[in-house]
């Protein structure tokens, strides 16, 4: 059997609010023991409403923030931060975050952009930098012409490119994709999602992905992790969650995501007209 | 006769690269208790035409309209001072930002509490029942307490329940909303359209929403409109436009949503050729 690209154990993640003279702190259980392992080439995705724990798990994860207790194992490594994470580990992990205006420095050129995760984790000459780059840009649908430009003149979905490639530039085991959609355009949604699925079909990229989206969700994914307050109340392939929902969360969240279907409208509409001729 | 009527509406905006036009040409109406849905991408001019309706754009902009119409008043020849007393008053608007649209500075009851007295001159204590009770119909039935709470005390989806609360503070014949939900979670935004929805058919609202969530449009309206770069690409009602789309743009549109994927790919805008509801090329 191969070894899993991703295992976590029982991974939990307290938040202490600092307490006054008279108020004692208050812990909140942010992540309360979260367990599973990811095959490479697969996507996982993370699903909850805002404070179920999805991104503060992202964070654990990506090696931003440290576990209140738990295992992470990367390529079969143990991360131990006790003793500090080293390069070669943070390498293995990156990172897509929501918002792509807020995620690249303003005042850096889209080359740069690129080129610094191989200054700061190589020792490469610049030129092999700049040649490496280049090719990236490339293979996220951007072009040779945008390499010194600046992050305000591209749109919302080339800058989501633009922070896609810099997370493949150090070739990692596996990417984290933290809502990498829900800002964009449905149109520009549907690009990215075509080249999430390219990339990965080329480089047997994993992805985890964080999203609220369950129709994004189903697209994408190959299992789906349902957390709720903190804990993981649904875990499955992407059927088993889909077509057989178990838990009562899950279900709400079908319930509340909107269908588009004809039949769906005629019942709606159907319903509107009764009310408005009963009252 | 229409609530709003607006005909031949163009916005134009003076940049440094000449004159740019964001909505080009666009014929809105809606009727009273009518719910219209504004469909588009960024870039498409849907904000912007409702932002002119409003008179909330920059200086930098120009509006012409053949004719823009509330109730039969004419609201392109009508003194600022007249136009203040209609708008936040019979029209309002939601914004899609709830916690950036919100005064940081000033609690809850007091922003709320604001918009009575500026157009009803209620005060004291009239204004503050009245500002509960408006909290009870948004759904937050603790609205005593919370009063005196500010935006950064409240999560995104209370924050869009005080923006509504806000805005139906004095009954407006219409209200706009402006991708209320764009910035929620799916079960936080069927809270919020579940309410919309149901204080336009209690209140007899005109409603338009503004999105670009197709599923959004589904769940909501009685007629679309499906807006691309400044231009109409189709007007039907919701069913038809669902069943049998007949804009190139819409087909494009309702393609890309990700529950209908065939196959391994999503098609994108970008593989469709568009043309305008005359016919000539985009």
């Amino acid at each position: 059997m191969t070894t899993p690209v991703l295992q976590v154990r029982d991974l939990k993640r307290d938040y202490v609010s600092s307490g006054g003279l008279f108020r004692p702190a208050k812990v909140v259980r942010a992540v309360k023991g979260v367990n599973f392992s990811l095959e490479k080439g697969r996507t996982l995705a993370v699903v909850g409403e805002s404070g179920c724990g999805k991104s503060t798990l992202a964070r654990m994860i990506t090696l931003i923030d440290n576990p209140t207790s738990g295992d992470i194992l990367i390529d079969g490594d143990k991360v131990d931060a006790s003793h500090g994470v080293t390069k070669a580990m943070r390498q293995k992990v990156q990172i897509v975050f929501q918002n792509p205006y807020g995620s690249l420095n303003p005042r850096q050129k889209i080359g740069e952009v690129l080129a610094e995760p191989l200054l700061l984790n190589t020792d490469m000459p610049a030129s092999e930098r700049r040649d490496r780059a280049m090719a990236m840009l490339i293979k996220v649908g951007l072009g040779p012409e945008h390499f010194n430009r600046y992050p305000h003149m591209f749109s919302g979905g080339q800058r989501q490119r633009i922070a896609i490639a810099r997370a493949l530039m150090l070739n990692p085991s596996f990417l984290v994709l933290d809502e990498p959609v829900s800002a964009l355009d449905l149109s520009v949604q549907a690009q990215i999602l075509n080249l999430l699925k390219d990339l990965q079909d080329e480089f047997g990229l994993t992805y985890v992905f964080i999203s609220h989206d369950l129709s994004v969700v189903r697209y994408i994914a190959d299992e789906v992790m349902v957390m709720y307050f903190g804990d993981v109340v649904e875990h499955g392939t992407r059927d088993e969650v889909f077509s057989n929902p178990k838990h009562s969360y899950t279900q709400t969240l079908f319930a509340a995501t909107p269908n588009s279907g004809v039949e769906h409208i005629k019942a709606r509409l159907a319903k509107k007209a009764a009310l408005a001729a009963a009252g | 006769m229409a609530l709003l009527e607006i005909k031949n509406l163009t916005v134009a905006f003076d940049t440094s690269v000449g004159l740019f036009k964001a909505v080009d040409g666009i014929d809105v109406s809606v009727e009273a208790r009518e719910v219209l849905a504004i469909v588009g991408e960024s870039g498409s001019g849907k904000s912007v035409a409702m932002l002119a309706v409003m008179g909330l754009l920059p200086s930098t902009a120009t509006v012409t309209a053949d004719v823009m119409t509330f109730e039969g008043l004419d609201l392109l020849r009508m003194s600022p001072a007249d136009k203040r007393k209609i708008i936040g008053k019979d029209i309002a608007m939601i914004f899609q930002e709830p916690v950036a649209s919100l005064n940081p500075c000033f609690t809850i009851g007091f922003q709320i509490e604001e918009v009575l007295e500026r157009h009803m001159g209620l005060k004291g204590r009239a204004a503050r029942a009245r500002t509960i009770e408006l909290l009870r119909l948004v759904g937050i039935t603790d609205g005593a307490d919370r009063l005196g709470a500010f935006p950064h005390q409240m999560s995104g989806g209370q924050c869009q329940r005080v923006m509504i609360a806000m805005a139906i503070a004095c009954n407006p014949k219409l209200l706009i909303a402006d991708e209320p939900t764009t910035a929620l979670d799916v079960t936080i935004q069927k809270q919020i359209l579940d309410l919309l929805v149901s204080l336009q058919a209690e209140h007899g609202m005109g409603l338009i929403m503004i999105t670009h969530d197709m599923g959004v449009v589904a769940e909501t309206a009685d007629r679309v409109i499906v807006q691309y770069k400044g231009h109409k690409m189709e007007e039907a009602d919701v069913l038809s436009l669902f069943e049998n789309p007949k804009s190139n743009y819409t087909r494009a549109l309702l393609s890309a949503l990700p529950e209908n994927a065939v196959g391994d790919r999503l098609p994108t805008v970008a593989d469709f050729k568009f043309t305008d509801e005359t016919g000539a090329a985009l």
